[in-house]
């Protein structure tokens, strides 16, 4: 008996002598689009290089991610020690000192080679705040036999006018072809975007330099009444619930003649495993109103560590390898350029193997036409593109969401979005105590 | 007999479980109380001051909250009535023999084991649909436009849904019930020459209700929070078309990060939600009694 029960300790010790030391596991709250889950898929090749890290991923959708990467971090819970954030949250976190900086990168991280628009988005006071994963803008994606079958041929540069009338020439509602589709969900995030993005080249504005709300304005009513026009004619059934992954769907299975959404968009279009229209796809500029700006917004998805985390070298690592150039390097060596992440370093654009992709140059071009200081026609007091960056924002544009969404479902009309809009934003505006 | 000696020794031993009780009731309360009069958003820490009833005032005039209001009362409505006609119906056929009676009860039972974001996914994709749903096919397979049921009738799609997974449970209690029914009063009423609609309700409906006054109980309590149906399927809209109190609440606390405006929010659902249990325990309540 005494025998065994020493054989048996000398055992564990033995045992507990050749296991490693524990992994060290990070969390990392990511949205569900799809750069992310070929993240998630390519993670065995960071375990590879560092042995000693393990990786747990909490994918949820662009909504839910919000909330609960917003309520860990607000209230110091320490769930995640990465969080997948935009660039409407790394200026109002950075200030907060929510974020670890990321100044400290080293010189192989080359992290002068981020394109210039999208490092100043998330930069506050000289300080990086969170890594680029993929950058984007928007743009119309569109079908080229239905374009042609319409008998028009797509500009590069196309005015909203034009494709309002393309939309209803492609729109065949008995097969199953809708003109055009459209964000109608509700949220800051999803109709939202592309309705502010969409009302800057309309002329239109959140506030004016008092921070009035402008919802009252005739520029509004014009964008919001061509909206709801356009999806009626010729937009998708159901389309007051349709965020960027339900309209990538219908794009994919060939129901839409033309999207216009993230830049990100393409490579999932036009990659034949996925798209029943790969080898159909066109693109072209977002529309404009001949007003100077065109409707197109400017995104960052990109890592940041949440300060206070115990585990940030770990985390800095994971963040390294991610945005890194060899990253870029290794899903095109295992998926093909065109599924790069794209739009956050200026070598992918110099690449001639990139180059040869079609959506490039038009991405880079969106790009770098967006400028948050200056969005719209008329001069605003806050940056931001297709949001307003400060807190309060968040909030306002998911009820106005809402609104607008009721809007394009038909259960108001657009006089009635535009007053409620103007009255939930004047509420809210009065109780955070910009005006007076 | 418990003698005061035994009584008080047992007051003792069980005062760490009430306490505790108590403690965990009381600190989230008292704390959601304390929330509802600062103004506490969670993007602007430290700023927290107080704030008096402005949540209160903001939350009791925002035009959600009288949408809310309604929708909530509807769904409550709605669902337990859906339930209980179809749970009594649902009895009676089940209570009669047939073949294959066993498979058929558990098919009817199934839905309750079905989780509630599961099954809100499962009708929003599969059937709901105005494009890939299957109502969308069976519509077009009869040359009609697919009718768009979460976006031109959200709240009644969403009490269809809801009632699609209470529906078993108030089928089980109530065929429970009728189970204990006297089967020589049914058949001395046959006998005197009742038809069934005069046995139905004259000898079955009196029979059930008391389960009925306990499927009502049961389920307001728990359909005055419905959520999980509502964030999956419509996320309270197209507007506030689908938005009930503790969608609003939660809208108010973790969408726009009001953490102030939430807690008076859920101060105010803590009062409703009162109000009508006492309404309830008054008005059929008594059909518990003797």
């Amino acid at each position: 008996m005494a025998f065994n029960t020493r054989a048996l300790l000398s055992a564990c010790a033995i045992a507990a002598l050749c296991v490693p030391a524990t992994a060290e596991t990070i969390t990392i709250a990511t949205v569900n689009n799809g750069d992310m889950i070929r993240m998630q898929g390519l993670t065995k090749d960071f375990t590879d290089k560092n042995p000693d890290i393990d990786v747990e991923w909490v994918t949820m959708e662009e909504n839910v991610l919000r909330q609960r990467v917003t309520t860990d971090i607000a209230t110091k819970g320490g769930q995640f020690d990465i969080m997948t954030i935009g660039t409407y949250e790394v200026p109002i976190w950075g200030k907060q000192g929510w974020l670890v900086s990321l100044n400290d990168l080293p010189d192989s991280y080359d992290v002068d080679d981020l394109l210039p628009p999208i490092r100043e988005g998330l930069t506050v006071d000289g300080e990086l705040y969170a890594a680029p994963f993929y950058g984007e803008s928007s743009m119309v994606m569109y079908r080229k036999d239905l374009m042609e079958k319409a008998g028009l041929e797509m500009p590069e540069a196309p005015t909203w006018d034009f494709i309002a009338e393309a939309a209803k020439a492609m729109t065949d509602k008995e097969n199953e072809i809708y003109g055009v589709c459209l964000r109608g969900k509700a949220g800051w995030g999803e109709n939202m975007a592309f309705l502010t993005a969409m009302s800057n080249s309309f002329g239109a504005r959140w506030f004016d330099m008092e921070w009035k709300p402008q919802f009252d304005t005739q520029p509004w009513k014009d964008t919001l009444t061509f909206y709801l026009d356009l999806m009626n004619e010729a937009g998708p059934p159901g389309a007051s619930s349709n965020g960027f992954n339900e309209n990538l769907a219908l794009f994919q299975t060939g129901k839409c003649g033309m999207w216009i959404d993230a830049t990100v968009a393409a490579s999932f279009v036009t990659n034949p495993d996925d798209s029943q229209v790969a080898d159909q796809v066109g693109f072209a500029l977002a529309p404009d109103k001949g007003l100077g700006k065109r409707g197109n917004w400017l995104w960052a998805w990109s890592l940041g560590i949440p300060a206070g985390t115990q585990k940030e070298e770990a985390a800095k690592k994971f963040v390294e390898w991610a945005t890194s150039k060899e990253y870029l390097e290794l899903v095109a060596s295992e998926e093909g350029w065109a599924n790069v992440p794209p739009g956050t370093r200026t070598s992918l654009y110099e690449n001639p193997e990139y180059q040869k992709i079609p959506f490039a140059k038009m991405t880079l071009d969106s790009i770098n036409s967006a400028d948050p200081k200056n969005p719209t026609v008329d001069p605003v007091p806050y940056v931001g593109v297709q949001f307003v960056a400060i807190p309060e924002f968040q909030g306002m544009a998911t009820v106005i969401g809402q609104i607008f969404s009721a809007a394009l479902a038909g259960t108001m009309d657009a006089e009635n979005a535009l007053a409620s809009a103007q009255a939930t934003a004047e509420r809210e505006m009065t109780k955070a105590g910009y005006i007076k | 007999m418990a003698t005061q000696h035994s009584r008080a020794a047992a007051r003792l031993m069980i005062s760490p479980a009430v306490l505790l009780l108590l403690g965990w009731m009381i600190i989230p309360l008292s704390m959601t109380v304390y929330f509802s009069f600062l103004r506490y958003n969670l993007l602007v820490p430290g700023m927290e001051e107080w704030a008096g009833w402005t949540n209160y005032e903001y939350f009791l005039t925002d035009p959600a909250f009288f949408a809310a209001l309604k929708n909530t009362l509807l769904l409550v409505g709605g669902v337990l009535f859906i339930t209980i006609v179809g749970g009594v119906l649902l009895a009676l056929l089940l209570d009669q023999p047939f073949w294959g009676q066993g498979i058929v009860r558990i098919l009817v039972i199934a839905p309750f084991f079905v989780m509630p974001t599961v099954s809100a996914l499962v009708w929003k994709n599969m059937f709901m649909n105005p494009v890939n749903g299957l109502f969308a096919y069976i519509a077009k397979a009869f040359g009609l436009a697919p009718f768009d049921f979460l976006a031109h009738a959200p709240l009644f799609s969403i009490i269809l849904i809801v009632a699609w997974g209470w529906l078993p449970f108030a089928t089980l209690i109530l065929l429970t019930a009728l189970q204990s029914l006297d089967s020589e009063q049914l058949e001395a009423a046959e006998m005197d020459g009742a038809n069934f609609l005069n046995r139905f309700a004259f000898i079955m409906l009196p029979h059930l209700a008391r389960s009925i006054t306990v499927v009502i109980l049961i389920q307001t309590i728990f359909l005055l929070s419905v959520f999980a149906e509502i964030l999956v399927t419509t996320n309270g809209g197209p507007g506030t078309a689908s938005t009930n109190l503790t969608f609003l609440v939660y809208a108010q606390s973790l969408l726009q990060f009001d953490v102030g405006g939430g807690a008076a929010g859920g101060v105010v659902a803590i009062i409703l939600a009162n109000i009508v249990a006492i309404f309830l325990m008054r008005m059929i309540g008594k059909n518990l009694e003797a």
